[in-house]
């Protein structure tokens, strides 16, 4: 009988074995310490976005006050003073992301990360133009991290009114051809589908599920009004609002051009059939399988059905479900999480990656990360990171697999274990003789390391 | 604490660069099998929805200053005539004496048959596939043309750049690189390797194919002088560079084409990019080989006729096709005009496609490569009727 296994819990659902850190003894731990304290959170802050849009607030003035007096020497300290606000966002953009490599390295509740990364890509959004570029880690932080075991609902309506995923799709300026605004400016005023498609195909119901151009367009048209202001976030703009009612999915939404019928028409969605089947498969593939059990898509759909989408219960019908602890490896790490759980198997301290530097950030993480085909917080689209392995077992991701495991764990720590003895610490019992050998054959220690990282049995989960 | 060091010391100090992987005892001998064919194909995937409208303008269609107000126009909005009908976006000006010379060409009112989602992905997904429909289809149908010719070696036909190639997906072997990925390790850690991965076949593979194709690269850069350029002109450099020796088909993707916003800003940007693969090619392809070259350049869909409250466009139906190369008939527009007056349009919205983009593929594919019909028909684009040849090629 196949049944949970703490260190196949590091592996599958966590970000790896570490040399310090206990697994969890059961799948009942792991589900109390998802639901106890954030204590990473507390450990390692981020900004929320609530605070970062402040820096948005000073950029704006700056750029005002540049506008208003061209050409003298109070516009070009209005420059300078944007230029260091920029350059303040992009070294804390980095500082965040260390925070997130630190929470990741040194949690005891590994698959809270885990899910926060999941629904992070879930809701892939970053900020287009200017400081709001380096948004992401915020938004995260206030949008989904607080979200990932309560009702998706909840986690909807904070990801989807966000002014971050409202830049990211284009709907802050969004117009309903008959809305005010649109009758009195006779250019650049109308409607912008691009949130409301993805909110059906990505967001909710998948793109298999039961909507058609007319659903979207009605729903573009429910949406406008969502804007932001740097003042005050979230912003409902009365004037952009389509007058009269809208129809999506059958239901038709009144037209009072407030924020209600938008809640309303997200609250529908989270609770339609078509999204239960379509997050629920999307776990399973994430966690398990590219090819999952179907049987575990069926419990964990009938799970958000029964509790109203409450996710801590599907979380529970997972990590109790038997083909969820097969013991072969399966999915193979994308490359931050490879990334991720060798900077674990290695127990990078704290204070070093702290003192680490914006220079040494980008030349031991976000660069190669780029070059094994994963850029930090930059999905190619609004669906995320593929899952298919095929994706990532590729020549090329491959090839800065093996530059970063050779070279950068000497470079972050100088002084490496031993690789006999880390074989068994990071692989436990899935270190077989091929690996041993390597680890004692190699020429240099950096070498042994990183053919251990490089391991198939390193590789999958 | 790490003193900081530069990305050339961090190698150096671990041994990292240097050793040559051409030398290596490791490397699989590449046998070149004689490819039935010596003319060329360049497929470029544009991601995101190219605004065919945008590119090669229909000035000569009253309909098209009341749709987009702000977008587009003619000659006398600064974009270059092409045959008194269309206009050239004037960012690809450089590629005018290509028109000129009848080796850039285009083909307006084109689509796969996806129609009404608009998906980004499903799109990408139909296009690459070949086929009506996803379901069941795992490879793409530049997969399934090398399956129908036998005697084909995996570097016949390359997947260039970081991006999924799912159009050469399949069970015909192909090799696939990203100039941007380096390697370098010494032949004993080679070896263990080797040995860590071996019972893992999907890591194995690729781990085989990276280190062969780390020497072919290193040759090509050494041959190129090394100068640093954008991504898109490296992967061109790599895809000529292979051409020009024993690869008969290359492919890749330039992506940036989904200007919902600002599209006066955000266009110009992905034609540049499209402007210098294209010259890239030219220029590092030797003269006899671009002589025997077809490039084929297409797109998910086009966009809305209309242009939309931010200045951009949305996802729509018809759109465009790229032709150039010197095997290609260019200095035309080809395809049926299907007009922008509002019954003309696909819902009231989209330009109305007015041929299938892959019979315009499958017609490249049978003059170039001698392919039968029915293999097109068949198995290529499987229930596709190719219809009459466009004259797409000289």
């Amino acid at each position: 009988m196949r049944a949970f296994d703490p260190e196949l819990a590091e592996i599958r659902f966590g970000y790896g074995l570490s040399p310090h850190v206990a697994a969890p003894r059961d799948a009942t731990a792991m589900l109390a310490r998802l639901q106890g304290p954030d204590t990473m959170a507390d450990t390692y802050p981020i900004e929320p976005f609530d605070t970062f849009r402040l820096r948005m607030i000073e950029v704006a003035k700056a750029a005002q006050i540049r506008r208003k007096n061209r050409g003298t020497p109070a516009a070009e300290a209005a420059k300078k003073r944007r230029n260091e606000l920029n350059a303040a966002a992009r070294k804390d953009g980095l500082t965040w992301a260390g925070h997130v490599l630190l929470r990741r390295i040194w949690t005891e509740d590994a698959f809270r990360e885990r899910l926060v990364a999941f629904w992070s890509d879930h809701f892939t959004a970053h900020g287009k133009r200017g400081v709001i570029r380096r948004a992401t880690s915020p938004y995260v932080q206030e949008a989904i991290r607080p979200h990932i075991t309560g009702r998706f609902e909840d986690m909807l309506q904070a990801a989807v009114t966000h002014p971050l995923m409202l830049d990211y799709l284009d709907q802050s300026q969004s117009m309903g051809p008959g809305s005010q605004r649109a009758q009195s400016k006779k250019k650049n005023a109308g409607l912008n589908e691009n949130l409301a498609r993805e909110v059906l195909e990505l967001h909710t119901l998948g793109v298999g599920g039961p909507y058609t151009q007319t659903d979207v367009r009605e729903l573009a048209e429910l949406f406008t009004g969502l804007s932001f202001a740097p003042e005050h976030g979230f912003v409902f703009r009365p004037k952009f609002a389509e007058p009269g009612p809208e129809t999506v999915l059958g239901q038709t939404y009144a037209d009072d051009a407030t924020v209600g019928p938008v809640r309303a028409v997200l609250s529908d969605l989270a609770a339609h059939p078509a999204t239960a089947a379509h997050l629920a498969r999307k776990l399973a593939v994430h966690f398990v399988s590219d090819t999952p059990d179907p049987a575990l898509v069926t419990a964990l759909e009938a799970a958000y059905r029964d509790s109203g989408g409450t996710l801590i219960a599907l979380y529970e019908v997972l990590l109790n479900h038997p083909s969820a602890w097969s013991t072969e490896l399966s999915n193979i790490k994308p490359p931050q999480d490879f990334m991720c759980s060798a900077l674990r198997s290695l127990a990078v301290p704290q204070d070093l990656l702290m003192r680490f530097g914006e220079k040494n950030m980008r030349l031991v993480f976000s660069a190669p990360l780029t070059r094994m085909g994963q850029e930090w917080q930059r999905p190619i689209g609004p669906d995320g990171w593929p899952e298919q392995d095929s994706h990532w077992i590729t020549p090329q991701g491959l090839a800065g697999r093996v530059e970063w495991a050779m070279a950068a764990p000497e470079y972050i720590l100088r002084v490496l274990p031993d690789p006999r003895r880390f074989v068994d610490d990071v692989l436990g019992a899935r270190a077989d003789d091929a690996v041993r050998f390597a680890a004692a054959a190699a020429e240099s220690k950096s070498e042994a390391i990183g053919l251990v990282l490089m391991s198939p049995a390193f590789q999958r989960r | 604490m790490t003193s900081p060091m530069s990305r050339r010391a961090f190698l150096q100090r671990t041994g990292f660069v240097g050793c040559s992987l051409a030398a290596s005892p490791l490397i699989t001998p590449v046998t070149f099998a004689a490819t039935p064919w010596e003319a060329r194909l360049v497929v470029i995937i544009l991601r995101g929805g190219m605004d065919g409208l945008d590119v090669v303008r229909p000035y000569g269609d009253p309909a098209l200053r009341d749709l987009r107000p702000g977008l587009g126009g003619g000659p006398d909005r600064g974009a270059h005539d092409l045959d008194g009908f269309y206009a050239l976006h004037p960012t690809l000006e450089p590629l005018m004496r290509m028109w000129g010379k009848g080796q850039l060409g285009f083909v307006q009112a084109v689509s796969t048959p996806y129609r009404d989602k608009r998906s980004h992905f499903d799109g990408q997904d139909l296009l690459e596939a070949g086929t009506d429909t996803l379901a069941g289809v795992r490879d793409g149908w530049l997969n399934r043309m090398l399956q129908a010719v036998p005697g084909l070696t995996a570097q016949t036909a390359y997947a260039i750049g970081r991006s999924d190639m799912r159009l050469l997906q399949g069970r015909a072997d192909v090799a696939n690189w990203s100039p941007e990925a380096e390697l370098g390790l010494s032949p004993q850690a080679q070896r263990l390797m080797d040995l860590v991965t071996e019972r893992d076949p999907a890591i194995h593979a690729a781990w085989q194919e990276a280190q062969l194709l780390a020497s072919l690269e290193e040759e090509a850069a050494v041959a190129s002088g090394k100068q640093r350029k954008g991504a898109h002109e490296r992967i061109a450099d790599f895809a000529a560079e292979r051409l020009n020796d024993e690869a008969r088909i290359a492919a890749f993707s330039l992506n940036g084409w989904d200007t919902h916003k600002a599209q006066r800003n955000a266009l110009p940007r992905a034609l540049t990019q499209l402007s210098e693969t294209l010259i890239t090619l030219r220029k590092r392809m030797a003269r006899d080989v671009w002589d025997k070259t077809a490039i084929v350049a297409m797109t998910e869909f086009g966009r809305t006729a209309r242009e939309n409250g931010s200045g951009g466009t949305d996802h729509g139906t018809g759109g465009m096709m790229v032709l150039a190369g010197g095997a290609v008939r260019g200095g035309r527009v080809h395809g049926d005009w299907p007009g922008l007056q509002s019954g003309d349009l696909y819902q009231n919205r989209d330009l109305m496609p007015t041929r299938d983009v892959r019979a315009h593929v499958a017609w490249i594919m049978r003059s170039l490569m001698g392919l039968d019909r029915a293999t097109l028909e068949g198995s290529v684009f499987p229930g596709l009727d190719m219809g009459n040849n466009p004259g797409l090629l000289l």
